[in-house]
């Protein structure tokens, strides 16, 4: 019998597929994989085989905290020892500087997921004189250098919530590039000019990026220093996640014998209970055994503080769940997303899921006040027939009113971001302040995270990471020069997105095998 | 044509949009209003146009059962069975629709307060809006009583006398006017009217500060000659040089078959459209 993992190491390395820089992550994580699991009870054990919790297949031996957010605002204050930078001077130099910086930053795909609050990190840099054209062709030279560096729109950047001029030159070169890398969130605040949104709504247009955020709310939760990172993860600066565990709520309503009153009073502590050992198991063996905080330069420097970090608690599959709960309680019809009483029902499951995080303690977490944050886990390829995170299934959702009304309530539940992804048409590119009213809207009504496609964008979101379309076609045979566009080219086709119209211009028969 | 049943309180409502992008300003309620005194060759909802008689005839074909003839003489509508297939407007022989409801603005005002947080406005349409003027002001009135951040404008074919708009005046932000042609024989032909009173209304808003924009309708053939164009800027021209001016080409989803086929412009047609308007006046275009 062929050794498996060699097996799987021979597939890597032969793939017409791969690129060099995928293979090599491939083939640490088989070698990572071979070591053995933190130890786990037998009960958290079986739930992990059977995937009703899950650790995001982030590797069996954690030996980087899975999000991680330097502080990049002291580095080009204070310089960084460790990569003999001073601190920068002019504008050329901190762009340099933060190009270096980056090439060091860990995480869980390896490369960074935070790339800084760019419009204030640089906006001291650029001198009054220095006209708009040549601030666009800098930061041009920048962006091209982050989307050819940088493999995925894992890598994130954040804006706002205040005007200035780099952020204006932003907008400017997003559009004008249309490029994957950096993906993008902006901050708004009840003060951030209309007009500034209306020029981030006009890049959405071009670029399907950037991300729209609650401010306030998100300051509420984790203080002026945080930022959205990756996709919809929103965690402090000069900290991170440890790492990031789910709860498949789909599967934990199968295993469960009862109806919603039962679930939710015995079921959920139970499955909480086991996400979270699984986490405190990874944070343990992260910080205890691999020592990651010894010895990191971040760490040591002071660009990252354990004691901003904590776990991530994910959910997903809250529509599966509470659809199948309201069927046993006798109204099949009531579906999450339209029924009121399904709606009610799942406000309960999460209120009661918020509760048992915030009752279940645990170590390195000092972030969440010794709590992990609960997140609304947007998905990944592998999940099949399940909805991600607390959205509405697609192709079910609603009139976009109602969708908010449904879905904005629990928003403030989940520290570590949450999203709906909202479709709209293209008519709506001739009248943008139509979409800076949605989004005000949305975010006055709750809502944490606000994120539209338009229909007829060439840049779409799969489960959350962006890829573009004309990447996805012929991936199979020609390779992908972003990872994240494996992702999803076998999300499209796991998660029925192609039921819209619009979708289905994707290459049907791409093979979701494929790339490994 | 007046709207039987239409007061301050309640109005023949065709149905509503709660988010729209394309009727005017920022995303906008939009309230339908059923009936329209043009007929147009080129209506895109031609169902709007008259009132129902009770016929009966989509009664019988409607696959759901939502619809039946009361005591009275006329056809229910219910909305809780209704599947929204259309096929009742689809078989009726008279351009309108059985699912036309009176609706007070009390009710309409719930509808729109949920939505408020969302809207930069209100915006009545149709069918025409003009032809039920009081409840358009009583509508504009409880907007603008509850929710005064709200602007409330009015998407209409002008066809009115001008002193509906006076009445609308204090409770109206702006309205937004269909000019079918310049040209009063062809406008006839392709609406059924004289554009007397569009003209006279376009002048009237203007001088008011009260004209949104100004809509043009363009058919190959039939309205789009560069010379008409060219007066129909210079006349625009002498009321506001930079007056918002949106060609739109004609297209044929949803119009009823004509005797003679009307034809979509080509987007160039369209550009050129644009291009005879700016050698005018440098009015502020959208080509769509």
């Amino acid at each position: 019998m062929q050794d498996p993992l060699r097996t799987a190491a021979e597939q890597i390395v032969t793939s017409r597929a791969l690129g060099y820089d995928q293979k090599l992550r491939r083939l640490a994580a088989l070698a990572d994989n071979a070591l053995p699991y933190p130890a786990l009870s037998p009960l958290c054990q079986e739930a992990l085989d059977a995937r009703v919790i899950c650790d995001m297949y982030e590797g069996n031996r954690p030996f980087t905290p899975r999000y991680v957010l330097p502080d990049y605002a002291k580095a080009l204050r204070n310089g960084v020892k460790y990569l003999e930078l001073e601190p920068p001077q002019g504008l050329d130099d901190a762009l340099s500087f933060l190009t270096i910086l980056y090439s060091q930053v860990p995480s869980v795909t390896t490369y960074p997921v935070y790339l800084g609050d760019l419009d204030a990190l640089l906006e001291p840099f650029v001198p009054a004189e220095l006209p708009d054209a040549e601030l666009d062709a800098k930061l041009r030279r920048f962006w091209i250098q982050l989307d050819r560096l940088q493999p995925d729109a894992f890598t994130h950047a954040n804006v706002g919530p205040g005007d200035g001029r780099v952020i204006r030159s932003i907008w400017r070169v997003e559009r004008s590039l249309r490029q994957v890398v950096p993906n993008l969130t902006m901050k708004v605040a009840p003060d951030t000019p209309d007009d500034l949104i209306e020029d981030a709504v006009r890049t959405v247009f071009e670029t399907g990026k950037p991300h729209f955020v609650n401010h306030p709310m998100m300051v509420g939760d984790h203080g002026t220093e945080y930022a959205a990172v990756s996709c919809y993860n929103s965690l402090k600066v000069r900290g991170g996640a440890h790492s990031l565990v789910r709860l498949n709520l789909k599967e934990a309503v199968g295993r469960h014998v009862g109806q919603a009153d039962s679930f939710i009073a015995e079921g959920l502590p139970h499955w909480v209970e086991l996400t979270a050992e699984l986490g405190e198991a990874r944070i343990r063996s992260l910080v205890e055994d691999q020592g990651f905080f010894e010895s990191h330069f971040l760490a040591t420097e002071g660009l990252i503080d354990i004691d901003r970090f904590s776990l991530m608690f994910g959910i997903f599959g809250l529509a599966e769940c509470v659809n199948e709960l309201m069927e046993r309680e006798g109204h099949a019809e009531a579906r999450y997303g339209h029924d009121e009483r399904a709606n009610a029902l799942a406000h309960q499951v999460v209120g009661r899921i918020a509760e048992l995080v915030k009752e279940r303690p645990l170590p390195y977490c000092a972030g969440g006040g010794g709590f992990a944050y609960l997140h609304s886990q947007s998905g990944i390829d592998l999940d099949l027939d399940t909805t991600a995170g607390t959205r509405i299934p697609v192709g079910e959702e609603p009139d976009m009113l109602t969708h908010i009304e449904a879905c904005a309530p629990i928003h403030q539940l989940f520290p570590a971001g949450i999203s709906d992804i909202f479709h709209v048409e293209e008519t709506v590119t001739r009248n943008p302040r139509a979409m800076v009213d949605v989004i005000r809207g949305a975010l006055a009504a709750g809502m944490r995270d606000f994120t539209f496609n338009l229909d007829s964008n060439e840049f779409i979101r799969i489960t959350g990471y962006l890829v573009r379309k004309s990447d996805l076609v012929d991936v199979d045979e020609h390779g992908a020069r972003h990872s994240s566009d494996y992702l999803a080219a076998t999300a499209e086709i796991n998660h029925t997105v192609t039921t819209r119209a619009i979708k289905r211009i994707i290459a049907a028969e791409l093979n979701p095998t494929a790339g490994g | 044509m007046s709207i039987p049943l239409a007061t301050a309180a309640s109005g023949l409502v065709t149905d509503v949009i709660e988010f729209s992008a394309v009727d005017g300003p920022g995303n906008r309620f939009v309230v339908f209003l059923q009936g329209c005194n043009f007929d147009c060759l080129a209506c895109h909802n031609p169902y709007t146009i008259n009132l129902c008689n009770g016929c009966g005839v989509c009664v019988a074909s409607c696959p759901s059962g939502a619809l039946s003839l009361d005591d009275a003489g006329s056809v229910r509508w219910d909305a809780g069975v209704c599947t929204g297939c259309d096929t009742c407007i689809a078989v009726c022989p008279y351009d309108a629709t059985p699912k036309a409801q009176q609706r007070p603005v009390t009710e309409l005002m719930a509808q729109i307060r949920r939505a408020a947080p969302f809207l930069s406005g209100i915006t009545v349409s149709g069918g025409e809006a003009t032809q039920q003027p009081q409840f358009v002001e009583s509508l504009f009135a409880a907007v603008k009583a509850e929710l005064p951040r709200l602007t409330c404008f009015v998407d209409s074919n002008g066809g009115v006398e001008p002193d509906v708009w006076d009445a609308l005046d204090p409770v109206m932000d702006a309205a937004m006017i269909d000019l079918k042609c310049f040209d009063d024989e062809i406008h006839q032909h392709i609406t059924g009217a004289s554009n007397a009173a569009v003209l006279a209304s376009i002048e009237r808003l203007a001088a008011r500060g009260k004209l949104y924009e100004v809509r043009l309708l363009l058919m190959t053939g039939v309205n789009d000659a560069d010379e008409l164009l060219a007066e129909t800027g210079r006349w625009l021209a002498g009321i506001d040089p930079t007056m918002r001016i949106k060609v739109i080409g004609y297209r044929a989803h949803g119009v009823r078959p004509s005797a003679v086929p009307l034809v979509e412009p080509t987007a160039e047609q369209r550009e050129h459209y644009a291009a005879v308007l700016r050698t005018e006046s440098p009015f502020e275009l959208l080509v769509i």
